[in-house]
């Protein structure tokens, strides 16, 4: 952790100040937070930005589509297969072809191989150190190595079930980072029984560990009560992909947006149609696009994606043991979910339903059918595709010409939706704990904390290349930069 | 009568026919000497200088493929200043346009790929140019991406000499020379072009492709040039 203090700080402005979180550590990508101090010391407004961009959107303008998945898969190191899927899927709908069933149950099971690595990352690697240490842990130890001495066990677990998931997606695709195996109008080879054998003999290994640490959390979680009250604990509308049945749907599915309430606002909302309630305002300050739902407008029409939003969203999981976790979470908690603390919870049972449904896709004998392609050329001058990542809802939209080169791309990624309720939300819990002439670790490790709640990619959602961090800086009302604390 | 000559490569004498190339004789005796614009059953043109070679009496290196053997000649095809050199053309080749493997169709398949990891090209030492360079998306089942292209000329033989269409030529001078077909109109309007792709398979990069591979997919039929070549030849 480095603090720089302005001499001027402390000298002249023992109030009216704000705060300055830069860098964010423990998240995908580089992000500061600014806290403005009124003149008793009290917060008076936060500012979340993405401070870096990486121009994917107009760099892949003339670049035939279908290179477009692998292109995008290098947004992001940590969940290439979400962009690898929806940039598919966009192309499968340029090329206007169904794709055949074995290759989409096939895409699915890479898919959920992603989800159990991704959820594993975010809960053990990234935001265990809070949860698991506490959230006023020794800054120097609160990591991984911190993890080792304390909770070796849980540790083991994680990195045991994020092997897991990355092992499948390296059977299948053949690499663990970038897999090339997912191509427009498929996958480019069926899957092999062995695979299926050998991750069948693993499951039950990885559904042990995320019960075990399921029965962990379950005990852990009422510990952390400012936190839920604090961590974006405020009414907004959720979205999500759900199935015709209103299941939880991760692949496919369409989009439903519900209220604050949890009552359903619009349903069974199409890819193509997505921008009819998905608009994108543009924030000053940041390089991460701020999308609103439309009918509403901005910046009323917040709303939230991933984990939460989308156990808040769908009606039912559609697996069993998923199924009865959710029944619990929504006895503890309510129908609709409302702190943004749940992420993690969510997220656990997510990872389960994700293990559940690998079991059922490898059980089905289509997984290993042999036609898994569908060649075709430029059959619709747009494309939508559109997937549930692990952060959650993925759109890709593509527009070509005649002869397919890019003429126009717009990509929104789960951290976009976001955005605004991150930044609702360092606010709340920036008030919950930050308080007046000083910047306490615990407080900064809590806006940090509120961020990592959301497991946000700032790399993907900027499509931003950087150092991962977050850093707090205080500022006095005239603007001026009196306090830095940054962790790395 | 055909005339026999004796060299000497790498220590060893070898006999060979008046007129071969250092290349040719090489090849046909296990001698290995790594070339990027050669390709069997085309002229040779000597421009990627990737089969450079010591000559005795002769103070420069010089390409093999477009070198003639000659009666007491002794070659070297490997010495420290030979790989050196080798190494140095391989990455100017890489510094002077965009070649990203890893969104690349032909990576895995890439002749310039792998003579680069042939030659631990781990990074390179020149500023790269990035220029900014068009993709011709516009025949029905090809295309051309000047990004990857590295003026070999491969294209240019093959449809000259082996389809007889012509459609392929170099434009322009130095670094601003560009592969253009049929007097720079956009390939899909060429009307010269038969579609036979032979152009396509004579590509050692990913410079020319089918459409429609992803990454890695672009595997290339190398031998069709030199098979048509050596059964117009037997008839």
């Amino acid at each position: 952790m480095t603090t720089k203090t302005t001499p001027k700080a402390t000298a002249d402005a023992p109030a009216g100040r704000t705060l300055h979180i830069h860098p964010v550590s423990r998240i995908e990508g580089h992000a500061k937070i600014t806290i403005r101090l009124d003149e008793q010391g009290q917060v008076a407004d936060t500012q979340f930005h993405v401070t870096q961009v990486r121009g994917f959107e107009k760099f892949v303008e003339g670049r035939p589509y279908y290179e477009m998945p692998s292109i995008t898969a290098r947004i992001c190191g940590i969940c290439p297969v979400s962009h690898l899927l929806a940039s598919s899927k966009a192309c499968d709908s340029i090329m206007a072809v169904r794709i055949p069933p074995a290759a989409a149950k096939a895409r699915e099971l890479l898919h959920m191989a992603q989800f159990v690595q991704s959820h594993a990352l975010s809960f053990f690697h990234l935001s265990a150190p809070d949860l698991l240490l506490g959230m006023d842990y020794d800054p120097a130890k609160r990591n991984v190595a911190g993890l080792l001495e304390e909770h070796p066990d849980a540790l083991r677990d994680g990195i045991a079930l994020r092997k897991f998931g990355q092992t499948l997606i390296e059977r299948l695709g053949k690499e663990r980072i970038h897999p090339s195996w997912t191509v427009p109008g498929g996958v480019n080879n069926p899957i092999d029984p062995s695979v299926r054998d050998k991750t069948l003999a693993e499951l039950p290994g990885a559904m042990a560990i995320v019960g075990r640490t399921l029965a962990m959390w379950k005990k852990a979680v009422d510990g952390y009560p400012a936190e839920i009250e604090s961590f974006s604990n405020f009414p907004t509308m959720y979205c999500g992909n759900v199935g015709p049945d209103g299941s939880l749907r991760l692949y496919d599915g369409n989009l439903r947006f519900v209220g604050p309430d949890g009552a359903i606002v619009a349903d069974q909302v199409a890819a193509a149609d997505y921008a009819t309630y998905i608009a994108e305002a543009t924030l000053p300050n940041s390089y991460l696009k701020a999308p609103y739902f439309r009918p509403v407008g901005f910046p009323g029409g917040i709303y939230r994606v991933g984990p939460l939003a989308r156990l808040n969203v769908a009606d039912r999981t559609g697996t069993p043991l998923a199924d009865a976790e959710l029944a619990e979470y929504r006895q503890r908690y309510g129908r609709i979910v409302q702190s943004g603390f749940h992420y993690h919870y969510a997220r656990l049972i997510e990872a389960l339903h994700g293990l559940e449904r690998i079991g059922e896709l490898l059980d089905d004998p289509e997984i290993l059918g042999t036609k898994v392609r569908a060649h075709a050329g430029v059959n619709n001058n747009e494309g939508i595709g559109v997937i549930e990542a692990p952060r959650g809802t993925l759109i890709h939209h593509y527009k070509v010409d005649d002869n397919g080169a890019m003429t126009w791309a717009n990509l929104i990624v789960a951290t976009g939706h976001n955005n605004l309720a991150i930044g609702r939300g360092v606010e709340q819990v920036a008030k919950r704990f930050v308080n007046g002439s000083k910047i306490e670790e615990g407080a900064l490790n809590r806006v940090s904390a509120l961020v990592r709640a959301y497991d946000p990619c700032l790399s993907c959602s900027t499509h931003v290349l950087g150092q991962a961090a977050v850093v707090l800086q205080l500022e006095g009302p005239d603007g001026e930069i009196l306090d830095e604390v940054g962790t790395v | 009568m055909v005339e026999k000559v004796k060299v000497r490569i790498d220590g060893e004498v070898i006999a060979a026919t008046a007129g071969q190339t250092i290349l040719e004789v090489a090849r046909a005796n296990s001698k290995y000497i790594p070339a990027l614009c050669h390709m069997e059953g085309l002229s040779a043109t000597g421009a990627c200088r990737l089969c450079v070679v010591e000559v005795s009496g002769v103070a420069k290196l010089v390409p093999a493929c477009t070198t003639p053997v000659a009666e007491g000649q002794s070659v070297v095809t490997s010495t420290p200043q030979i790989e050196s050199y080798r190494k140095i053309a391989l990455e100017l080749l890489f510094a002077e346009r965009n070649h990203v493997c890893a969104v690349c169709v032909s990576s895995g398949h890439c002749e310039l790929q792998a003579l680069a990891q042939e030659h631990g090209v781990t990074h390179v030492r020149y500023p790269y140019s990035c220029p900014r360079l068009p993709v011709d998306t516009t025949h029905p089942r090809y295309v051309l991406d000047h990004n990857r292209c590295i003026l070999c000329g491969r294209c240019v033989r093959t449809c000259a000499e082996i389809e007889g269409a012509h459609v392929w030529e170099v434009a322009g001078r130095g670094i601003g020379s560009r592969l253009v077909s049929e007097l720079q109109r956009p390939w899909g309007e060429a009307t010269t072009c038969t579609s036979c792709g032979k152009c396509v398979q004579a590509c050692p990069t990913g410079a020319m492709a089918e459409k429609g591979w992803a990454v890695e997919e672009m595997t290339k039929h190398k031998t069709v040039v030199s098979r048509l070549t050596s059964m117009r030849e037997g008839s």
